[in-house]
C-alpha cells in the first residue's frame, strides 16, 4: 500500500516487522511473541468477552489488513471494549464518531488522503447493528459512491452492546431482550435480513461472507479485499457467547456449526455476481447448531408443537441456502468446510488465491 | 474587486479560495446555490477539492469530520431540517474538538414547514459546542467564511457562520471580493496537530467514564472562552489585510447616547439601521448592537456595550416555546451582574420568514417607551388570526 519504501519500513520498525526488501538473516528471535510474524493491529488486553467471537475476527481482519490502514468504528462492543479512556488497544489510526455513520466517516477520511495524497487504506468496522439496520444508509451511500474502502461487519446477531437486543441480522426464532421467547413468543418472529444481496445489488467489486470459524478463509478474503481499489465489504460471523449463550470455549466451534449447517453461507461476489462459495462437506442437521446455544433454548421443548414447527422453518431455510447458493460438497474438497479447516503449508490452498 | 454577486455564489467563491480538501453536502433550501455552485467551481477546474455528493445532511456532517479529523480543510453548509438531522454528528465534531467549517443558511424548522427565513435551525444547536457566528449582509459573510477557517484552525473548533436564508443567500449585493493572494497570506495550509497518520497511529473517540467527562467538558468550555479572544483577532487581523472588518464579537453603532438599546443578530441589524435613519429623528433614537459571536457568548463585551441604557430590546429569530426568547433570556442573565442593568424587553421577529420592515424601527421604540410593554411577545404575530385561547 504504501509506496515511499522508508515510511513503510518506519511502519514496520515500530511494529516489530522485518524491513521490506531483501531479507538479511535475522537474529534469533529472543521470544515467541517477538517472533511472530504477525502485525498486531488490535493487541491484546482489551476488555472484550472470554470467548469473544468479535474480538477474534477483528485481530485476524487487522493482522491482514496490516500496518497502513485507518479505521472508522462504529459504536458497539468493539469500540467500547477496546478503547476505556485513557486506554486503546489499537496499534492504528483509529476513530470512533458515531453508533450510525462508520461508512460516512470512512468516506470522509479516504477523500481526506486522497485529497492529500496519501495510500493509507481506510477500514470501516461495525456490528449488525451497526450495519444491517441504523448505519444501513450511510453505508449504502459509501458504496454507490465508490469510495476506496473495506467495511467489514462483525455480525454477531443482535445489539449486544447494550444488553442482546434483537437487530434485522438476528436469525428467526432467537431469544434475545427485545424478542424474548415467551408463551405468546417464539424468539424474534422476522427473518434474517440478506444484507448481502442488497450489497451486491450495488455492483461493488468484491462483497463476501466469512467466519471466525475459518481464519484462513477470512485472513485471504481480507488480503483479496485490501488489494482492491474501491469499495469491498466483508460480513463475519462472530458467535457472541453471551448473547447467543454457550460457552466461552464454544466459540469457533458454533461458528464453524452455523456455516456446516447452511445457515450462514461462506460466498464471494464480485460486481454483484457469485464467484466463489465454500462448499460444506457434509451438510450437519441444523439442531446441531441450535442446541448450543440457550438464545435457542426454546426451541428444545419437545411438548410444545409449536418449538418442533420453528426447528423445520430454520432448517427449512439452512437447505433454501444450500440450495440457492449450490453449497453441497461433491467429495474431499481442500477448500471445503472440512478441508480448509487443515493447516497446509503452500499446497491446494494458493492455487485458490 | 468590486462586484454584484447573489449571496451565495459570494459564498461558494470564499470557500473555494479558502482551498477546501473536502467538501460534503446535502442540498436543502435556501442552502442550495452555495453547494450548486461549487459544484459548478469544480465541474470547471476552479476549486480542486474533493467534493463528495452525500445521501444525507447526517453523512455530511461525519464526511467532513472524518476528512478533518484526517488532516483536511473541510467544509460543509446547511439549513433547517439539514441541521436538524446533522445534530447528532455536530455535537460529535464540537465534542471532538475538530476544525472545521459550516454555512447555515438560517431558515425556520417544521412543523409546520417553512422554507423561510428565521434562525431556529442554529438555536436548535446552540449548544453543540460549535463557534457561531452571525452575519448581518454578504460582505460580512464573505468576509466571515474566511475568517472562520482561520478560528476553526487556530482554536480547535468547528465554526458554523450563519447567514439568513433568501434575504442574504438569495439577494444580488455589491461585494468586494477579496484577492487569492490576500486570502493565501491570511489562511495558511492547514496542519492539524491531531490529524490521524498511519506513520503515527492515535485512537479519537474513545469510551470516557465518569471521572473524565466534567474534565472533558469543562476543557471545551474553556477553549470557549479563549475563542473570544481570538474571533476578535482574527477580525482585526483581516481588517488590516483588507480594510474591512466584520464585527468582532459584536459591534455597536446608532446614537450612543441613546438610553433605548436594540440588540440583534443577522440581516435584520441592516433594517434596524435603515429604520434608525429614516424614523429616528421623529421616534426617537436608539443605540444598535449588532451581535456577530453568539458562541462563545460575549458577557463582559455586551455588558459594556449596554452600559448606561434604560431599555435593551433584544430581537430573537426564533422562539423556544413555553419560555419565549433565546437570545433574550441569554442576554437578561448575562446582564444579572450589572449594578445598573436596563430593562430587557425581548420580542420574536420575522419567524418563518415574516417580512420585517423598516417601520418595526419606530414600533420597538414605542414599546420602549411604555412601561406596560410586555417583556416577550412575538411582536408582529397577527392575533386575530388565532383561536380566542391561543391570543
Ligand atoms: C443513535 C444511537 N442509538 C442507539 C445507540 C445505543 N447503542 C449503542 S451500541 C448499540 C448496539 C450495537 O449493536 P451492534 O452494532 O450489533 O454491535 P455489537 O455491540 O453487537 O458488536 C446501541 C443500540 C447509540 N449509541 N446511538
Ligand atoms: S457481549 Fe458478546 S460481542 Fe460483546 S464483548 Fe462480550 S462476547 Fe464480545
Ligand atoms: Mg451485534
Amino acid at each position: 500500500m504504501v509506496q515511499d519504501s522508508t515510511r513503510l519500513n518506519g511502519l514496520r520498525a515500530k511494529h516489530g516487522r522485518p524491513p521490506a526488501g531483501p531479507h538479511e538473516p535475522q537474529a534469533a528471535p529472543s521470544t515467541l511473541r517477538q517472533g511472530q510474524p504477525r502485525f498486531r493491529g488490535l493487541e491484546a488486553g482489551h476488555r472484550a468477552c472470554q470467548g469473544c467471537g468479535e474480538a477474534l475476527a477483528a485481530r485476524i481482519v487487522m493482522e491482514n489488513a496490516g500496518p497502513d490502514v485507518m479505521v472508522a468504528n462504529a459504536t458497539g462492543c468493539l469500540e467500547v471494549f477496546t478503547t476505556p479512556w485513557p486506554q486503546s488497544a489499537w496499534r492504528v489510526p483509529w476513530m470512533h464518531s458515531l453508533f450510525e455513520n462508520a461508512a460516512a466517516i470512512a468516506s470522509g477520511m479516504e477523500a481526506a488522503l486522497k485529497a492529500r495524497g496519501r495510500n493509507t487504506k481506510v477500514l470501516a468496522f461495525g456490528g449488525d447493528g451497526g450495519t444491517y439496520d441504523i448505519g444501513f444508509q450511510a453505508l449504502s451511500g459509501m458504496l454507490e459512491r465508490h469510495h476506496d474502502v473495506l467495511y467489514v461487519c462483525y455480525d454477531n446477531e443482535a445489539y449486544m452492546n447494550t444488553g442482546i437486543q434483537r437487530s434485522s441480522s438476528t436469525p428467526h426464532a432467537a431469544s434475545t431482550t427485545t424478542s424474548p421467547a415467551g408463551k405468546e413468543r417464539m424468539g424474534k418472529r422476522h427473518l434474517k435480513k440478506d444484507l448481502l444481496s442488497i450489497i451486491a445489488a450495488h455492483h461493488i467489486p468484491y462483497a463476501a461472507s466469512a467466519s471466525v470459524a475459518y481464519p484462513a478463509d477470512l485472513a485471504r478474503k481480507v488480503r483479496y479485499a485490501m488489494g482492491i481499489e474501491g469499495p469491498t465489504f466483508l460480513v463475519v460471523h462472530s458467535p457472541c457467547p453471551l448473547g447467543w449463550r454457550h460457552a466461552s470455549a464454544l466459540t469457533v466451534e458454533v461458528a464453524r456449526r452455523a456455516v456446516e449447517c447452511g445457515l450462514f453461507p461462506l460466498v464471494e461476489l464480485e460486481r454483484g455476481a457469485l464467484t466463489n462459495i465454500m462448499p460444506i462437506r457434509t451438510p450437519r442437521p441444523v439442531v446441531d447448531y441450535l442446541e448450543l446455544q440457550g438464545r435457542f433454548a426454546h426451541l428444545f421443548d419437545e411438548t410444545d408443537t409449536r418449538a418442533i414447527e420453528e426447528r423445520d422453518h430454520l432448517q427449512a431455510l439452512a437447505d433454501h441456502n444450500i440450495l440457492t447458493y449450490g453449497l453441497a460438497g461433491t467429495g474431499d474438497d481442500p477448500v471445503d468446510t472440512t478441508g480448509i479447516a487443515h493447516v497446509r503449508r503452500g499446497g491446494p490452498l494458493a492455487e485458490r488465491t | 474587486m468590486r462586484e454584484a454577486l447573489e449571496g451565495s455564489l459570494a459564498i461558494a467563491r470564499a470557500v473555494a479560495m479558502a482551498k477546501p480538501d473536502v467538501v460534503a453536502a446535502y442540498p436543502i433550501t435556501p442552502q442550495t446555490h452555495i453547494v450548486e455552485n461549487l459544484s459548478k467551481l469544480v465541474a470547471e477546474g476552479d476549486l480542486h477539492t474533493e467534493f463528495v455528493s452525500v445521501e444525507s445532511e447526517f453523512s455530511a456532517a461525519s464526511v467532513v469530520l472524518g476528512a478533518a479529523a484526517t488532516g483536511a480543510r473541510a467544509y460543509t453548509a446547511t439549513a433547517s431540517q439539514g441541521v436538524l438531522l446533522m445534530s447528532e454528528v455536530l455535537f460529535n465534531i464540537a465534542g471532538l474538538r475538530i476544525p472545521l467549517v459550516m454555512t447555515v443558511a438560517n431558515r425556520a424548522v417544521g412543523a409546520p414547514l417553512s422554507i423561510w427565513n428565521d434562525q431556529s435551525d442554529a438555536m436548535a444547536v446552540r449548544d453543540a459546542g460549535w463557534i457561531h457566528l452571525h452575519c448581518a449582509s454578504n460582505q460580512e459573510a464573505v468576509d466571515t467564511t474566511i475568517q472562520a477557517f482561520r478560528i476553526a484552525e487556530a482554536t480547535e473548533l468547528p465554526v458554523m457562520v450563519c447567514m439568513d436564508g433568501f434575504v442574504l443567500t438569495h439577494t444580488m449585493e455589491v461585494i468586494d471580493m477579496p484577492g487569492q493572494a490576500q486570502v493565501d497570506a491570511f489562511l495558511p495550509p492547514f496542519a492539524f496537530s491531531r490529524a490521524l497518520d498511519s506513520a503515527d497511529p492515535r485512537t479519537v473517540g474513545t469510551l470516557v467514564d465518569p471521572g473524565w467527562f466534567a474534565e472533558m467538558r469543562h476543557s471545551h468550555h474553556a477553549a470557549m472562552g479563549r475563542a473570544l479572544g481570538v474571533i476578535e483577532k482574527v477580525d482585526a487581523d483581516f481588517a488590516k489585510l483588507t480594510g474591512r472588518a466584520s464585527g468582532g464579537l459584536l459591534t455597536v453603532t446608532g446614537d450612543p447616547d441613546a438610553r433605548v438599546g436594540i440588540l440583534a443578530m443577522g440581516s435584520v441589524v441592516g433594517t434596524l439601521e435603515a429604520g434608525l435613519a429614516d424614523f429616528g429623528t421623529e421616534a426617537g433614537t436608539a443605540r444598535l448592537i449588532k451581535l456577530r459571536a453568539f458562541r462563545p457568548f460575549p458577557a463582559r463585551a455586551l455588558r459594556e456595550a449596554v452600559a448606561g441604557l434604560d431599555t435593551l430590546i433584544v430581537i430573537d429569530r426564533a422562539i423556544s416555546p413555553g419560555l419565549g426568547g433565546i437570545v433574550g433570556s441569554e442576554v437578561s442573565a448575562v446582564l444579572q451582574s450589572m449594578t445598573a442593568a436596563p430593562r430587557v424587553l425581548n420580542y420574536a421577529l420575522g419567524l418563518g420568514g415574516r417580512d420585517i420592515p423598516e417601520s418595526v424601527y419606530p414600533a420597538l421604540i414605542a414599546a420602549a417607551a411604555n412601561p406596560l410593554a410586555p417583556r416577550f411577545a412575538v411582536f408582529d404575530a397577527d392575533l386575530d388570526k388565532l383561536m380566542p385561547e391561543d391570543r
